[in-house]
């Protein structure tokens, strides 16, 4: 990345900052210090503070103590309101657009100047002007469920924009992005710094660090344990260990790739949508032997839900057949294929994944309740309960209070680990794995991809779906990529590549090979 | 100044036994608030209401026989709400039940009169069921929306009863009510006032608080309730529970009924929707969904009615003000819940940051 100047004063300086939650030390004595054209990055596991003390730059929290100074003045930021109007803007994970409205109306929704009746021919030009100025392409018509999900962050970027933000702050920005769509992120980036602006960059990915930023801040529990300027760290592992506090392991133990018989096996799987329309599913056929994880690659919404619901058999399919460990599982219920051995990791952990309000053990037992391991009977045993989930919980290592608390209460990761649990103790040789590690700490991620591969070391069956590609090329040992409903190509992971993947993830089809 | 709720990340104990105290206090104060107005006495007027409620033998009876239908319909109530089934029908499904056994009793004279109780029993029984059912099929097949479905049935299972006694069913004489069950299959009293539905009430708190809290289909229910989506995903079929739950729903409902009017009323007459259905939407409500606590909660609430019949006659007040005292002691105590999930934080100002 460019340079920048450090001569003037900072445009933004946070000294000192404190901030509890109930039980939780969120920021520790912090300190934040950006110059104008930089781009710094925030790097932290979750639930080290970065979020948190963003939120308190845009007013969304208040701190206990400290002090916030923007542009050299010191600020009282109450809302963001407050804070737009000293020209901080944040650009939240979760986008906040009005699905139904048109981009220009929501680039000037809430804004409080405006006339009652919005003068959207000016609106418009406005807006043509400011995509050009730094090539972030929307039309300002076009209704934003129409949008990929890297146009709708365009638009997010246009409205701080639009409302003559300076210094913005982008929560993981590059999450939901195809890695094409990342590299025109950071043009975009670029072309801000050229014209004055400011930004941090909230992440927890080394090479987004190295790639976006000029310096780098890193977050532990709270407190802030290391500034430095990007250029001079010299390996990525070291920042990776100032972020968790010890060695991580970047690479992964795992057994000779030996296939056995095969235990998934789809055939022309075909979805229609409710309602008619293009198939979310368009003949997908694939195989998986026991002994084998096969990645699925591809950017959020191209079929990959689809496709795992109607394997777990939450979706019917149109068309097409599903053999799971040698026995016609089309179109049966989820019922029947649990029972068939087929465990499932889903995609939205705290939606399907755990009943957030019932305790830990109630949580582990969530499969075998129906079993002579833990009822007799349809009663349940609530001793042999508690000691099944004593076992798992000390052989996952979940970290929580006691077997009775509820897991909405447990971090992110140890809900994650408490599915694990549940689902490979009930494995009957299938297992399937949606955005296992996603928004997981490295520790936590670590843990989840090391369980995969032991699954499929015991002979079972993998099924892993990523938005990484470095995970799917850390752990799967073959690489599927769904685009659009459609399996493009089937790759092993050995002579994949994150170029080749990112291409067949954009719908390009493979060239003359 | 300002006033922010953030949720609790725990739950306490202590809070959860103090919220309702403190809101009671509020309640009464309210209530005394109210009764000023009225130029009434407030610790007169709740020591005539305890005293109407428990005061004497023949009181706590009353008392006693009021709350059985409350706790059944409570019961009732209370299994939908687990699957957050807003079942708002126990009212018709009561109806339903008197209907059932009515039915029995007038026509189905070919039975040996021993049998007629519990015959009329297992009909009206049915009936409640078979109401309940049907919003659960509509619900759990083409997702129709159960609050509307169960609440315009009332009008409908009611305006037939209206319809039975009325007119096909009523007895030769009088103008309304259907002719009375024959005496031997009237459910026997056990002490005063109160009958034998003290047993079927109390022993199904037993069953409903075992098959909720150690089987796995109680297991099932409350993983549906909780998270139907992460039920689903672990094997748990929703609409077979929907359905399953809405019969049992109707059945304990109906059942109110039944044992209602073949213990007290003896008859289908007009007064048979008397409301238990809908104070047990409330009773549900308060206990948690816990079939014991439902005990006490019903016997609160059925003291409340008989309470305020004693405001009438002793203190002359309206028999509207004690309805406004029963709503005055609810509110605070349904809004209380909102303390025991949330804290209220009182954010002060940072007027004085700046420079």
């Amino acid at each position: 990345m460019s340079e920048f100047t450090t001569d003037e004063t900072p445009v933004v300086r946070m000294v000192n900052i404190t901030k509890h939650f109930p039980g939780v030390l969120a920021n520790d004595q912090v300190d934040l210090t950006l110059h104008k054209g930089e781009v710094l990055a925030l790097l932290g596991e979750n639930g080290a503070g970065k979020s948190t003390l963003m939120n308190m730059l845009v007013g969304l929290y208040q701190p206990d103590s400290g002090e916030i100074y923007v542009k050299g003045s010191l600020a009282d930021i109450k809302s963001p309101q407050d804070s737009m109007a000293l020209g901080v803007g944040m650009i939240h994970q979760e986008f906040m657009l009005v699905g139904n409205m048109s981009v220009a109306e929501n680039i000037v929704l809430g804004m409080k100047d405006l006339p009652f009746v919005p003068p959207m021919i000016e609106i418009r030009k406005k807006i043509t002007d400011l995509s050009k100025r730094y090539g972030l392409q929307v039309h300002p018509d076009k209704i934003i469920q129409d949008l990929s999900v890297g146009e709708q962050q365009r638009v997010e970027i246009l409205k701080l924009l639009y409302r003559g933000a300076d210094i913005l702050i982008l929560d993981e920005p590059t999450a939901v992005l195809t890695p094409g769509e990342a590299r025109d992120l950071n043009e975009i980036l670029k072309k801000m710094l050229a014209e004055g602006k400011s930004a941090i960059f909230i992440t927890h990915k080394m090479d987004e660090v190295m790639e976006f930023s000029h310096s780098v801040q890193v977050l532990r529990r709270g407190k802030s344990v290391s500034v430095c300027p990007t250029k001079s760290i010299k390996r990525v592992q070291d920042l990776a260990n100032m972020m968790v506090g010890r060695d991580i392991l970047f690479s992964l133990e795992r057994g000779p790739y030996s296939p056995g018989e095969v235990r998934v096996e789809a055939q022309d799987l075909t979805v229609l949508p409710i309602g008619g329309g293009k198939p979310v599913l368009d003949n997908v056929s694939l195989t998986i032997q026991g002994g084998e994880i096969l990645g699925i690659a591809g950017v959020a919404g191209n079929g990959q839900q689809q496709l795992t619901e109607a394997l777990t058999g939450l979706l019917k399919v149109n068309s097409g057949k599903i053999f799971l460990n040698g026995k016609n599982m089309t179109n049966k219920t989820p019922l029947q294929i649990i029972k068939n051995g087929v465990s499932h990791i889903p995609a939205d952990r705290g939606r399907m994944g755990v009943v957030g309000d019932m305790s830990v053990g109630d949580n582990l037992a969530m499969k075998k309740y129906r079993t002579n391991e833990l009822s007799v009977h349809s009663v349940i045993k609530r001793g042999w309960v508690r000691k099944f989930a004593e076992r798992l919980i000390e052989a996952f290592t979940i970290k929580t209070p006691n077997q009775d608390t509820s897991v909405k209460f447990l971090s992110g990761g140890n809900i994650q680990k408490t599915i694990l649990a549940r689902e490979i103790d009930s494995c009957g040789g299938i297992l399937i794995a949606v955005y296992p590690s996603r928004g997981l700490d490295v520790g936590a991620t670590e843990a989840v991809r090391q369980n995969l591969i032991k699954q499929r070391d015991k002979g079972n069956a993998v099924l892993l779906v990523s938005e990484e590609l470095e995970e799917l090329l850390m752990v799967a040992d073959k690489i599927a990529v769904i685009f659009e409903g459609r399996i493009m190509d089937i790759l092993d992971a050995k002579e994949a590549t994150t170029e080749k993947l990112g291409m067949l993830m954009a719908g390009v089809e493979k060239e003359g090979v | 100044m300002r006033i922010r709720f953030e949720k609790r990340d725990y739950r306490s104990k202590r809070i959860a036994i103090l919220v309702p105290i403190i809101s009671l206090l509020v309640s009464f104060l309210l209530g005394a608030i109210v009764l000023g107005f009225s130029h009434a006495n407030p610790l007169q007027t709740y020591g005539a209401m305890i005293k109407g409620a428990f005061g004497s033998q023949m009181k706590l009876q009353y008392t006693l026989v009021k709350a059985i239908p409350l706790l059944l319909c409570g019961l009732s109530v209370g299994i939908a709400f687990r699957l957050k089934f807003w079942n708002i029908g126990a009212e018709g499904q009561y109806v339903g039940g008197v209907i059932g056994i009515t039915w029995v009793m007038q026509f189905w004279t070919f039975l040996p009169e021993a049998l007629l109780l519990p015959v009329g029993i297992i009909v009206g029984v049915l009936t409640g069921a078979l109401l309940g059912g049907i919003p659960g099929v509509l619900k759990a097949q083409w997702s129709v929306d159960e609050t509307l479905t169960t609440l315009m049935m009332n009008y409908i299972i009611i305006g037939y009863a209206e319809y039975l006694y009325i007119n096909a069913w009523k007895a030769p004489l009088g103008n309304m009510g259907t002719v009375p069950y024959p005496k031997v299959a009237w459910l026997p009293k056990i002490w005063g006032r109160v009958h034998a539905g003290i047993f079927f009430a109390l022993a199904l708190v037993v069953i409903l608080w075992f098959v909720l809290y150690k089987t796995r289909w109680g297991f099932e229910l409350n993983m549906i309730g909780k998270n139907q989506r992460a039920a689903q995903c672990q094997g748990v079929s929703i609409k077979k529970n929907i359905i399953l739950a809405m019969l049992l729903s109707g059945a304990i409902a109906g059942l109110a009924g039944v044992i209602d009017s073949a213990a007290v009323t003896h008859q289908l007459t007009k007064g048979v929707d008397a409301g238990y259905g809908f104070t047990g939407i409330i009773i549900a409500w308060m206990s948690g969904l816990n079939p014991f606590v439902s005990i006490i909660i019903s016997i609160i609430m059925a003291a409340l009615e008989t309470g305020t019949d004693a405001l009438q006659m002793k203190l002359g007040l309206p028999s509207a003000m004690g309805e406004v005292l029963q709503g005055l002691i609810l509110i605070p105590l349904l809004a209380g819940n909102i303390f025991i999930e949330y804290r209220v934080l009182f954010i002060r100002s940072h007027k004085e940051l700046s420079v």
